[in-house]
């Protein structure tokens, strides 16, 4: 059971670079509509932070804190966060996904035309769809590495 | 003899097709890029004019790839499940 953990220094050190690669992987998602990047980048960050925490703790240990089920229960709700976004574009506006959020105060300043520095208060409800595949590639990357590695670490 | 009838009506296809198609590096009409550089940042409220084509303009299909993404956890999670619980 314990053989699959690796020394002390690997898992002291991943536990203290977990936070902060989770924080960069969310700082990704959430100035997805002002810097490069977005979602499935942000999203693909905020996994391999788990990925790392199984290379460096044994996918057993993982499992125990987060299992795939929760992960996908995680990607799920992302997923249904996304749709449920677009059909309040079709109640509150013209079509599906249409951006109901302009000009609201809520994601809705609008900004010069041109290069400007930016602001995070902007993009109407393109954060909010950010955040949905944010938490979808998350739960998916995540789980489907967990899932490998408890299968993969099988012996009999 | 059916064979090489089919093969080259298909070829006949694909060199029409070669012949026609776009000349590489010639400029292609403009007026969508014009359209969306300029109306990008009003319409979206976004900066990133990257970001508002792909989750604004083309939501749809960003909601595919999500679904193609999905789809594909699903499956590598209904085919590696069995060999956890036995």
């Amino acid at each position: 059971m314990s053989e699959e953990r690796m020394s002390v220094i690997v898992t002291t050190i991943a536990s203290l670079l977990f936070p902060f690669i989770f924080i960069f992987s969310f700082y990704v998602i959430m100035h997805g509509h002002l810097t490069p990047g977005g979602g499935f980048q942000g999203g693909a960050i905020g996994a391999s932070a788990i990925v790392m925490l199984i290379v460096a703790y044994g996918a057993r240990e993982v499992y125990k804190k987060a299992s795939d089920e929760k992960l996908s229960i995680f990607e799920s709700v992302g997923g249904l966060l996304f749709v449920l976004v677009g059909i309040l574009g079709f109640i509150l506006a013209a079509s599906f996904l249409s951006n109901f959020l302009v000009g609201e105060p809520i994601f809705g300043n609008i900004p010069p035309f041109g290069s400007n520095p930016g602001e995070l208060n902007s993009g109407g409800i393109l954060p909010l769809l950010n955040i949905a595949v944010g938490m979808k590639v998350i739960g998916g990357l995540a789980s489907v590495v967990l899932i490998m590695a408890l299968a993969g670490g099988e012996k009999k | 003899m059916k064979k090489a009838i089919i093969f080259v009506v298909f070829a006949a296809f694909l060199f029409f097709a070669a012949y026609e198609i776009h000349p590489f590096g010639e400029l292609d009409d403009s007026r969508m890029d014009d359209y969306i550089i300029e109306n990008a940042q009003n319409e979206t409220a976004a900066n990133n004019v990257v970001t508002s084509v792909v989750f604004d303009y083309r939501g749809y299909d960003t909601l595919g790839e999500a679904t193609v993404l999905f789809t594909a956890i699903a499956g590598a999670l209904v085919v590696l499940r069995r060999v956890k619980n036995e």
